[in-house]
């Protein structure tokens, strides 16, 4: 027990606390801001797909297939080592969003499906154009439907942000991994402990956080159902 | 010679050798294996759980799924990473693989059979039981093979999920294909392009087949009425399978 207060107080210094919390923000601002630009790639994707029959349709299901039958560490490695342009920050973010988006792509897609009929027939009736009907009718009930889906999406996103730890982009995870070897520098002495109580106390941060986003989608799925 | 990253020597390279990739794909496919497996195993005990009568272990249900969901998995593949050696095992990190992968989809696997078990009518529990089935074998033999047909659309993603996730073995050296297709480009010639695109496709090529089959085989359920199963147990298993990808 002794050890585990120890190896706390080496590692919830003040400075190092707030090093954390800077990371923690971090981690909440890509994630918000991936779930943010996939939903406006994925709703162009998912709009594709549906609705335009030929080769941009074609093009748009392509894309969601292949994203969504690999792994998000594939496309993170692929734009930090294969793409040329940009800083480590951009491109880890553009692989997270690039695939991101595939997903957000089907949760719309999803949305668009569940809208019956009649709706594109009463806007049509009623002198809408194609993009009129889908700007001001469908989109908007829509995505009214998909809200819960979206903000378990940022959950999604905020667990998929720790793969981007590995290529030194200053979220959370990879925070955590660089207090623990700047501890030594810190006059601390490392044991097994230190390691434990670090990731464990990053691993409590993304539950609570999660936690609680997960149960306001479920208070608002129970509003939506009542 | 060219300097763009899918040159043609590049792939040349990468064909001569191919045997590190392929060692590399059937070590994700034996770890994916071992960690499908594992997952079932916990999903039937913790789905069980969590249509027990019981509060206390429901509430069991409702910690481990909460727990390890919304935790990440690189997170917690860490955590087991350095804590093993710490508690006297010595597992290899292909071992902490299929468990750190079983243990976190266990959770997901439990939520599709708690579903599962819930959209089986209650009179055929009540049936069983009347003939003298005890708990057990109810659900072995009377409700767990009747959620099959219904549970396996989104079993099969999160099967495809997994495949996917056992690319964190990657990050702590773990000799899988995403590992292999890195290693060969970093130690070699930096042809980190065709390295990628040969382990992308590999992945597509499990991943892609599993995942159509189960968006068919699930449009072919939701044609036929289900009038003898619960019907919002069913509603919620549809929107795993589409929602969990």
């Amino acid at each position: 027990m002794t050890v585990v207060l120890n190896a706390l107080r080496d590692i919830f210094t003040p400075t190092n606390s707030r090093y954390l919390f800077i990371g923690l923000v971090y981690t909440l601002t890509v994630s918000v801001v991936t779930v943010g630009v996939s939903t406006v790639f994925g709703t162009i994707l998912a709009l594709l797909r549906n609705y335009e029959k030929r080769i941009f349709g074609k093009i748009a299901s392509v894309y969601i297939e292949v994203f969504r039958n690999t792994p998000l560490l594939l496309w993170i490695m692929i734009c930090l080592f294969v793409m040329r342009f940009g800083t480590t920050f951009f491109r880890g973010t553009l692989g997270l969003t690039l695939y991101t988006s595939s997903v957000v792509a089907e949760i719309v897609r999803g949305g668009l499906n569940s809208i019956d009929k009649g709706q594109f027939e009463a806007a049509s009736s009623q002198g809408f154009g194609k993009i009129m009907t889908f700007v001001y009718i469908v989109l908007p009930q829509c995505f009214i439907r998909i809200i819960p889906s979206l903000m378990s999406q940022i959950v999604t996103t905020i667990k998929d942000t720790s793969f981007l730890s590995g290529y030194a982009i200053a979220e959370m995870f990879y925070r955590s991994k660089v207090l623990l070897s700047k501890l030594p520098s810190q006059g601390a002495t490392i044991t097994g402990a230190h390691t434990l109580v670090t990731y464990g106390s990053v691993a409590l941060i993304y539950f609570c956080v999660n936690f609680l986003l997960s149960c306001a989608v479920r208070y608002m799925m129970k509003r939506h159902h009542a | 010679m060219s300097r763009s990253p899918f040159a043609l020597w590049r792939w040349k390279l990468l064909w001569e050798d191919k045997a590190a990739i392929f060692s590399g794909f059937v070590t994700t496919l034996f770890v994916s294996f071992l960690a499908l497996l594992l997952a079932l195993l916990i999903g039937i005990v913790f789905g069980m759980l969590g249509t027990s009568e019981k509060k206390p272990l429901r509430a069991i249900n409702r910690v481990y799924v909460e727990f390890f969901q919304n935790i990440p998995l690189l997170v917690q593949v860490f955590f087991i990473y350095n804590a093993f050696p710490l508690l006297g095992f010595r597992w290899s990190v292909f071992m902490i693989g299929v468990a750190g992968v079983g243990i976190y989809h266990g959770a997901y696997v439990a939520e599709v059979i708690r579903a599962g078990i819930r959209s089986i009518p209650r009179g055929q529990s009540d049936a069983a039981r009347s003939q003298g089935f005890n708990y057990l074998q109810t659900m072995a033999y009377v409700i767990l093979p009747q959620t099959i047909k219904i549970i396996l659309p989104p079993l099969t993603n999160q099967a495809v999920n997994l495949i996917k996730n056992t690319s964190v073995l990657a990050t702590l050296s773990g000799l899988d294909l995403m590992y292999q297709a890195n290693s060969w480009a970093l130690q070699g010639t930096l042809s980190y392009g065709p390295a990628y695109v040969a382990a992308g496709t590999l992945y597509f090529l499990i991943c892609f087949p599993l995942a159509t089959w189960a968006r068919r085989y699930e449009r072919r359920i939701k044609e036929r009425e289900h009038i003898q199963l619960s019907e919002s147990a069913v509603d919620e298993l549809m929107l795993m399978a589409e929602e969990m990808l």
